[in-house]
């Protein structure tokens, strides 16, 4: 691994800000579960270097097809806090109109596709959406977000075939964070690492310290310009570690130790990155303070706002099903029209 | 105008649509070099280059997950499976991605992806190259199904799929590919989806039909025809979007409805059709609706003919609802 100071002093900065701020709305966003005022979370904590370091990395006309983990990729992509926080609430504001559960969200505008639950669906759309850039002549890349148990997915094998077949830019952007849900990394493959699975498709594979922001920008950079150059598809391994649960729905005591999570405690990617920008004196303490405090406020006028919107109106039900309603979707709208009316439905 | 066959009309729609826009791209298996293994495709790859018309590994997730992948940048590509019954893997490519896209991203991300598929029974294919699962996408919100019976349909009907704005599952009836035979219109000349045709008149019994089973049931009307009994032969094109209207008014001059598919009959499309007539046509009805379908077990090879909707079984079925007062 190459030195930090090659990467650019703006972008560091950037990116722990980025970091700060993913981490907090990420804090938030589990606590508003814990209280109820939103339904689902899925945390991202202890990714933050990871998440942030691939984002910032990409140009803004790469294609993006995340996850539903990827709030850090989402905020360097510029995604508005506000605009997420209106999909954790699922209220009138939000894009998606409150069709999908916290953190499955997209946006055309920031060429940042709608997540889905299925694991590993993603992969093999990324490889259709480079192939449409190369199609068109755009210059771009198309990165799928996914972790070490979408390599076992059948998606994932497909992707990487095709991507290798078609020598198409994609790089495939694997956040190994130890455990899918329950299953530890080393009972998801016997292979002794995820990046040396690229080999067998025929093109690179790349194991990076995923909570060395800089390391991770400098790879996927790297991925990028080869990708470019009409070199092929990267597989890039972020190794990294999920400190929190797998959603809120889950609770990770009951399959690993205390001492693990504390052990990747002591690697924490934003504590890393401060402790590089302090030692070159690009941020001081007073400084870190003042980005803390920023991204608090921030993401508390972010909730606020959320938190007034009201729900989706009910009729939204019915769009977007097809372009147009046929008729007997139409003939149910107005049959769920007259139950609302009579008070037999209560929004 | 000459007379083409089935299969000439889904190449003919295939050309005109990828020489009017070169949105309109074309992947599959075998699809390319070799013109598809029915040739639905051929000539294709000749015509428009490698890069419209894309040789795929074997990998039938693959294929749709590239599709839709491209379909999210605006081009329109038609996916070819080469079997109805290969089309398991890509189920979930197909019902959790393309037929909720536009769906779950509040109209962001729409996926109009058209997915070909040769299906149905009557070529001795056994197990797997046999199947009528129209059902299992009839029941995906999100999802149009468009099932040809005639040249001139599927050349229109393909034409309209690949300039839908949504994703839609073509299936072709391959048992007719080079049977069915007729003029078809020359150039970008569509037939809109929702739409059902009147394949013959009749004024005592109802016959609902789609793919392979039109042919039959109008060869079942023709049998009966000779006792006395007029039957209506209704080909319903597609099955979502429904036409409703047609089945409604036909019900209602007939007061009798046979519905004939090859897919076995327990949760078929026929049972929503049964339901659509009863829910709407019930005092109409002077016999109860019947269905005349494949039978609740696996496709079966030897036995095929025994297995299929025959013509004699049909026309039995229209003679018996004929004959209930």
């Amino acid at each position: 691994m190459s030195e930090a100071t090659d990467v650019p002093k703006e972008i560091m900065v950037r990116g722990f800000r980025l970091m700060v701020l993913g981490r907090t709305a990420d804090e938030r966003g589990v606590n508003l579960q814990r209280q109820g005022r939103i339904g689902f979370y899925v945390p991202m904590n202890g990714q933050e270097a990871a998440q942030v370091g691939c984002g910032l990395a990409l140009e803004e006309k790469d294609w993006i097809v995340p996850a539903y983990r990827e709030i850090g990729v989402a905020l360097s992509r510029g995604i508005p806090l506000k605009t997420l926080f209106d999909q954790f609430y699922g209220n009138s504001s939000d894009v998606l109109k409150g069709r999908q559960m916290p953190c499955h969200y997209g946006y055309r505008d920031y060429r940042y596709v709608t997540a889905s639950s299925p694991v590993g669906t993603q992969i093999i759309l990324a490889a259709g959406l480079a192939q449409a850039s190369v199609y068109r002549g755009e210059k771009v890349v198309s990165v799928p977000f996914f972790g070490d148990g979408a390599t076992s997915s059948s998606d994932f094998h497909a992707g990487m075939n095709f991507a290798g077949v078609y020598n198409l830019p994609v790089l495939f952007f694997c956040q190994n964070n130890g455990w899918a849900i329950s299953l530890p990394r080393e009972k998801q493959t016997r292979s002794s690492s995820l990046a040396e699975k690229a080999e067998a498709y025929g093109f690179r594979g790349v194991q990076v310290d995923g909570n060395d922001f800089s390391a991770v920008y400098k790879v996927v950079r790297d991925a990028r310009a080869q990708a470019l150059a009409g070199k092929g598809p990267t597989l890039i391994e972020a190794v990294t570690f999920r400190m929190g649960p797998h959603s809120t729905s889950d609770d990770p005591t009951r399959y690993r130790k205390q001492e693990t999570v504390a052990s990747w405690k002591a690697k924490d990617p934003i504590e890393h990155l401060r402790e590089q920008l302090l030692a070159k004196g690009w941020i001081t303490e007073e400084g870190i303070e003042q980005v803390q405090e920023e991204a608090k406020r921030e993401v508390q006028s972010a909730i606020d706002a959320a938190e007034k919107a009201p729900p989706p109106e009910p009729t939204t039900l019915f769009d977007d099903v097809f372009r147009d309603r046929p008729k007997l979707l139409e003939e149910q709208r107005s049959e769920f029209m007259e139950l609302l009316k009579e008070g037999v439905l209560r929004p | 105008m000459t007379d083409i066959t089935l299969i000439q009309g889904v190449n003919q729609a295939l050309k005109v649509a990828m020489a009017k826009d070169p949105d309109v791209v074309v992947l599959g298996e075998d699809v390319g070099v070799n013109g598809g293994v029915f040739r639905a495709t051929d000539g294709l790859y000749k015509e428009f280059g490698e890069k419209r018309v894309l040789d795929t590994p074997l990998s039938e997730n693959g294929i749709i997950g590239m599709a839709i992948g491209m379909a999210l940048q605006g081009l329109k590509p038609v996916a070819e499976i080469q079997f109805m019954d290969f089309i398991y893997p890509a189920f979930d490519q197909i019902v959790s991605e393309a037929a909720k896209f536009r769906y779950r991203s509040g109209g962001e991300f729409p996926a109009h992806v058209v997915i070909r598929t040769p299906y149905g029974g009557g070529i001795k294919g056994g197990l797997y190259h046999s199947q009528s699962t129209e059902q299992l996408f009839t029941s995906t919100p999100g999802l149009k199904v468009v099932i040809p019976s005639t040249p001139a349909d599927a050349k229109g009907l393909l034409l309209s799929a690949i300039f839908d704005e949504d994703p839609v599952i073509f299936l072709e009836p391959k048992r007719i590919y080079r049977t069915s035979t007729g003029e078809v219109p020359e150039g970008d000349v569509r037939v809109p989806f929702g739409k059902a045709r009147t394949v013959k008149e009749g004024a005592d019994v109802s016959v609902f039909a789609y793919g392979a089973m039109v042919p039959q049931s109008l060869q079942a009307a023709n049998v009966v025809e000779k006792m006395g009994i007029h039957a209506e032969v209704i080909d319903l094109r597609t099955l979502v979007p429904l036409d409703v209207d047609a089945i409604v008014a036909s019900v209602e001059k007939t007061g009798r409805a046979v519905i004939v598919h090859e897919a076995p009959k327990f949760s078929g499309f026929g049972a929503e059709l049964s339901a659509t007539i009863s829910e709407r046509c019930l005092y109409s009805l002077k016999a109860p609706v019947l269905r005349v379908t494949g039978y609740d077990t696996p496709f079966p090879y030897a036995l095929e003919n025994l297995y299929l909707p025959s013509v004699d079984r049909i026309a039995r079925g229209i003679e018996r609802t004929a004959s209930t007062s």
